[in-house]
């Protein structure tokens, strides 16, 4: 249907969303289901001596209490896997359970069975754990210290992997020859990733059929299927079915394969019925796999013309106290390869150490790798531009990559398809309305008294992004343990409706509406007319998730892919109907027409019913009208944008006041506006928070001090502004629909942008960095350091 | 978040409560509940019985009385911050009320139960020490009263007695040419108060003749400020910064987000502008 791809239709997901419908993993209810909880390490590193389920195997109600030991009576693998593997990687072992030894506060010991979910914790509580205490370590620059507790025997030192992209000597000889230098020490704060939905899963085991049914809160139910069979409960993948019922958000966090829901698998399993665990918001919070937690030392060397000659980067990244599935490519892979941002640099170089700590793990959430990266580089391009005395902006277009330099080849492996960076930085001084912010600036700083108290600050951030991670078979060469492409089965039925099943699960984003827009433009029928089905291994063939901002570009062109197949197909039937050359058919509006005979035509539903009927059918043709695709990109697309923070800064109280916010973005096409525009917003909010407020802190001891939200502060809609956002359009050139990504553009362009404009604020009082979040302790600190 | 197993009572009156207290060991009584259910929850508190007066409609309501404000103990931060009477005769309190949470815990949320609790970030405590407001309990014993300043012992202690029930809340009348403000620092997770200063500032005949300082979130209970060097001066911006700069406190409250320190500096900080917005109040 024309007109329906880059319109603001609303999403058909609400009604039921809104009006409390949706059903999540939660709300189903299965006859003779039993409710599990598990218990957890209250120590970060203790060795079990010994565990005493008595009380709780006979506390009234309880139907199990399972350990480590009936893990290894099951004669299942009961591990953990770690999906990406780097050269000489440490992959210790992650038991389901833990045997002996607990590695961080939240470690699974043991798991309660009850007929209802509150004697399941009331006898939690029963199960007698005897501890001996370890010393911890959380922190990841501690972990590296001599001496530091170790988190596995078997990865000495702490450290997990040692990996480095980009070459050194040349970057060595910039710096040797740099007319400026700007350097930084920088710590990249540990997040928790707060999907409103708590994860959960219902395991019903079916000894009858042999058939394991797992609902859970997934992004990529194969995935989980393919990590729970092979490492976790050693099924079949065929006897298996994970479904994923409405998901409440995940950030990422619902990627990964954790222990727990294998842990309800087995429990089902042996108990041969339903079992079902929805985690506490305390046990997202210890157990989701947190995201960032970076400590970074990074550098860049400025010619007299102010033109990068180089950067240097040296991250310690932590892990956590195992590796989670995509653990180890997130600060290598997705980060070291992103340090050349908008700028042509001509040497860099990055060096990151994965560090063990005992802590929760560490994985992919929103943006994974990217946002870090973004902040090492746009945090160094604020400080070039007053080291070179360029300024923020002139500093930055002088090193853009030049649009007609695409493709462009960067120093850390990626291949840049296309972008044009000059016009959206252009706009968002437009948007801001630059000159006048700069004179209201300048009268505050000259104004000693009264207003001087509040200061402005100006703070921007160019940004590069990488989405729709491929091709399969380039990720596989670099340590993935999965493909990375997309599946799509679209199905025309017999009346001219369409039916949808894509790989992409959705968990929140609005995939049915904005895949029915691509199959309505496509096939010009009209979105009403489009299924889109999703999140069941029984009913999609295979399909990698949805993540890293792929959908639109991966899943949405494996449908683009099958349209035009039947398209093809419609065509041969339509020819061979109305007597004439499949060659000289088109297809417009729904319709199949003669080219140049504009009343010999006929309609998808004709053709269809046609494929399906198959009495009067070409020869050589199979009856039906589907087509499968399996879509493997050529490379990632890049999304690009500026965006521009302007801040008020109380320097008696260190409070920050965000003013405006305007974002240009460019994410190529774009097929539904109001869905782009709320990825943005939500990824905004995400990123100035992590600026501003989120923090997952660790104390020495390694008990999570921040584990609560009344101490973990996500943004709220009072602390927020109204955002001010416009697109320029660079259409991806290797996939049909020229689609990038705009999942995490928004949190991977902000906190650069935040903290530049903070910085910016206190520039009379000498700050060049503060880390984040900029608690207004830390930014009234900063004022009255010496 | 699943809580421990308890028994739960409705009490009809405010005997029959009393009743229950006497007859349930280490019961507890539950208005709002959202400071208590919290807890319960979290397996902080884990009451074998809770005793809901919710439904005591004797103890809500905001009334004139004795040339004051009487406010009922189960009188939610909804109903004090849109009362007209406390608009008139003591908006202060209903400016704090109108700062606590959000419409929710406003909605359920009741002035004797934040009170009872004590949290040192809470909104009124500060407030009623600084209007001198006395807190009537009752005990099957009989009825007293104690002045708010006297009333927080310390983090999370009061004068409750374990017998005793909070009925009401006795505000005095205003002084003509009294300005209050109540000015919040609020925590960007929790929404309390970090920091939370009430002021009041009386001008007669453009002569500033009483002042006063409450800071709350410094300390464990709320901290007052001798600020009795305005009475007289000319309320200038340096004298109210000099005022609030007395803001002192042994052992100040500190956590990840704020520490002793910068509490401190903040109070005094708010102390000053609370002081101010009192004085073009006034
Ligand atoms: C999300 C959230 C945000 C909040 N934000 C704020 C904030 O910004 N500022 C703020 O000040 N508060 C805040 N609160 C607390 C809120 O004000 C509570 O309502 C208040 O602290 C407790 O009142 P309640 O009626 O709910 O008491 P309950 O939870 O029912 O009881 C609290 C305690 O007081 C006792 N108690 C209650 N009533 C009586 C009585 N009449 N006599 C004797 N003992 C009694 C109970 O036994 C219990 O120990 C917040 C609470 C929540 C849940």
């Amino acid at each position: 249907m024309a007109g329906v791809l880059g319109t603001s239709i609303k999403r058909r997901e609400d009604p039921a969303l809104i009006t409390g419908r949706g059903k999540y993993t939660d709300d189903l209810l299965v006859e003779g289901m039993a409710h599990a909880a598990i218990v957890r390490s209250p120590y970060a590193h203790a060795r079990i001596r010994g565990i005493d389920t008595s009380a709780a195997k006979t506390y009234p109600g309880v139907v199990a209490v399972l350990t480590a030991r009936d893990v290894a009576a099951a004669g299942i693998p009961g591990m953990v896997p770690v999906g990406w593997l780097l050269p000489d990687l440490k992959t210790p072992a992650h038991p389901m359970i833990a045997a002996d030894t607990v590695r961080h506060v939240g470690d699974a010991v043991a798991v309660v069975v009850a007929e209802d979910r509150y004697v399941a914790r009331d006898a939690a509580e029963r199960v007698a754990v005897d501890y001996e205490p370890l010393d911890a370590v959380a922190d990841v620059v501690a972990a590296l210290e001599d001496g530091a507790p170790a988190v596995h025997d078997d990865a000495p030192g702490n450290v997990a992997f040692d990996w480095e992209i980009g070459e050194k000597d040349p970057v060595d000889a910039a710096f040797a020859q740099a007319a400026h230098t700007v350097e930084l020490d920088l710590r990249n704060n540990r997040l928790i990733p707060h999907a409103i939905e708590p994860r959960a899963a219902l395991a019903s085991y079916d000894s009858s059929t042999g058939v394991m049914t797992i609902h859970m809160t997934s992004q990529n139910p194969h995935v989980h299927r393919l990590l729970m069979t092979l490492a976790s409960l050693g099924m079949p993948e065929h006897k298996v079915r994970i479904v994923a019922p409405e998901v409440g958000g995940g950030f990422g966090s619902k990627i990964h394969h954790y222990a727990d829901e294998a842990i309800v698998g087995l429990c089902s399993l042996k108990l041969d019925r339903p079992v079902k665990w929805t985690a506490t918001r305390t046990e997202t919070n210890l157990t989701d796999a947190h995201g960032r937690d970076h400590s970074t030392h990074c550098a860049m060397a400025f010619d007299g013309d102010g033109r990068i000659t180089g950067l240097r980067v040296d991250t310690k990244a932590a892990m956590g106290a195992y590796l989670s599935t995509f653990a180890p490519a997130v600060p290598t892979y997705l980060y070291g390869t992103l340090m050349s941002g908008q700028y042509d640099i001509p040497a860099i170089h990055c060096h990151v150490t994965g560090v063990f700590t005992h802590t929760a793990p560490v994985d992919a959430y929103r943006g994974a790798g990217r946002p870090e990266a973004t902040f090492v580089v746009e945090r160094l391009m604020h400080l070039a531009g007053e080291a070179t005395g360029l300024g923020p902006i002139e500093v930055r277009k002088r090193n853009f990559v030049p649009a007609d330099a695409f493709p462009y080849q960067t120093q850390v492996a990626l291949a840049y398809d296309s972008g044009n960076y000059g016009p959206a930085m252009d706009r968002a001084l437009e948007m801001i309305g630059y000159d006048d912010l700069c004179r209201e600036q300048a009268s505050r700083r000259g104004n000693g008294n009264g207003n001087g108290r509040r200061q402005m600050g100006i703070g921007f951030s160019s940004y590069i992004e990488a989405c729709g991670l491929a091709p399969s078979a380039v990720v596989g060469s670099l340590g993935a343990q999965a493909g990375q492409w997309e599946s799509a089965d679209v199905r025309v039925h017999p009346t001219g409706s369409v039916t949808v099943y894509t790989g992409s699960s959705s968990h929140g984003q609005g995939h049915e509406t904005t895949f029915s827009q691509i199959v309505a433009d496509r096939l010009g029928v009209a979105p009403e007319a489009v299924e889109v089905i999703h999140g069941d291994t029984d009913l999609v063939q295979f399909g990698m998730g949805t993540y890293g901002s792929r959908s639109a570009a991966v899943g949405g062109s494996a449908i683009a892919g099958s349209v035009d197949k039947i398209i093809e197909k419609g065509k041969k039937i339509a020819a061979h109907l109305l007597e004439a050359a499949a060659e000289d058919l088109e297809y417009e509006d729904g319709s199949f027409r003669v080219a140049g005979s504009p009343d010999r035509a006929l309609g998808l539903g004709d053709v269809a019913l046609q494929a399906y009927l198959a009495h009067n059918y070409p020869d050589d043709l199979e009856p039906g009208l589907s087509a499968t695709t399996f879509y493997d990109p050529a490379n990632f697309t890049y999304p690009f944008g500026t965006h521009v923070c302007v801040v008020e800064v109380d320097t008696e109280t260190g409070s920050i006041e965000l003013l405006r916010y305007a974002a240009v973005d460019d994410v190529g096409n774009v097929i539904n506006p109001m869905i782009v525009d709320g990825q943005l917003h939500g990824g905004l909010a995400q990123g100035i928070g992590q600026a501003l407020w989120e923090n997952a802190v660790y104390d020495d001891s390694g008990q999570l001090v921040s584990g609560s939200l009344m101490d973990y502060a996500l943004p709220k809609i009072h602390n927020l502004i109204p955002f001010e956002l416009d697109r320029t359009t660079t259409p991806c050139p290797h996939n049909p629909l020229g689609v990038k990504g705009v999942g995490e553009a928004g949190a991977i362009a902000s906190p650069p942008a935040v903290v530049n404009a903070v910085v910016d604020a206190l520039k009379p009082f000498g700050v060049t960095h503060i880390d984040m979040p900029l608690t207004p302790e830390k930014v009234w600190r900063a004022v009255n350091a010496d | 978040m699943y809580p421990a197993q308890f028994d739960y009572r409705r009490a009809g009156s405010v005997d029959e409560a009393l009743g229950l207290l006497q007859e349930h060991e280490d019961a507890k009584l539950m208005a709002g509940g959202h400071s208590l259910i919290p807890m319960m929850k979290l397996r902080l508190a884990q009451p074998p019985v809770v005793i809901d007066i919710g439904r005591l409609d004797e103890l809500k309501g905001i009334s004139e009385a004795g040339g004051g404000v009487r406010v009922g103990a189960l009188t939610t931060h909804a109903d004090i911050a849109a009362s007209d009477i406390l608009a008139a005769s003591c908006p202060v309190l209903a400016e704090a009320a109108g700062h606590i949470g959000d419409a929710q815990v406003r909605n359920r949320g009741t002035i004797g139960g934040n009170i009872a609790h004590a949290d040192p970030g809470s909104d009124l405590p500060p407030v009623l020490v600084l209007l001198g407001a006395s807190v009537h309990l009752q005990s099957p014993s009989g009825a007293r009263s104690v002045a708010a300043a006297d009333f927080f012992q310390d983090l999370l202690m009061t004068d409750v007695g374990e017998d005793e029930i909070l009925t009401h809340v006795d505000v005095p009348a205003r002084n003509a040419g009294a300005g209050a403000a109540y000015l919040k620092f609020e925590h960007p997770a929790s929404g309390y108060a970090v920091v939370g200063a009430a002021a009041s500032v009386t001008v007669q005949h453009g002569r500033c003749t009483a002042a006063g300082l409450v800071v709350g979130g410094v300390g464990a209970v709320p901290t007052a400020v001798d600020v009795s060097s305005l009475i007289g001066a000319d309320l200038s911006d340096d004298a109210i910064a000099t005022a609030a700069s007395g803001l002192d406190t042994e052992d100040p409250l500190g956590d990840i987000f704020a520490s002793g320190d910068y509490r401190v500096h903040v109070g005094k900080v708010y102390g000053k502008r609370a002081l101010a917005a009192a004085r073009d109040r006034a």
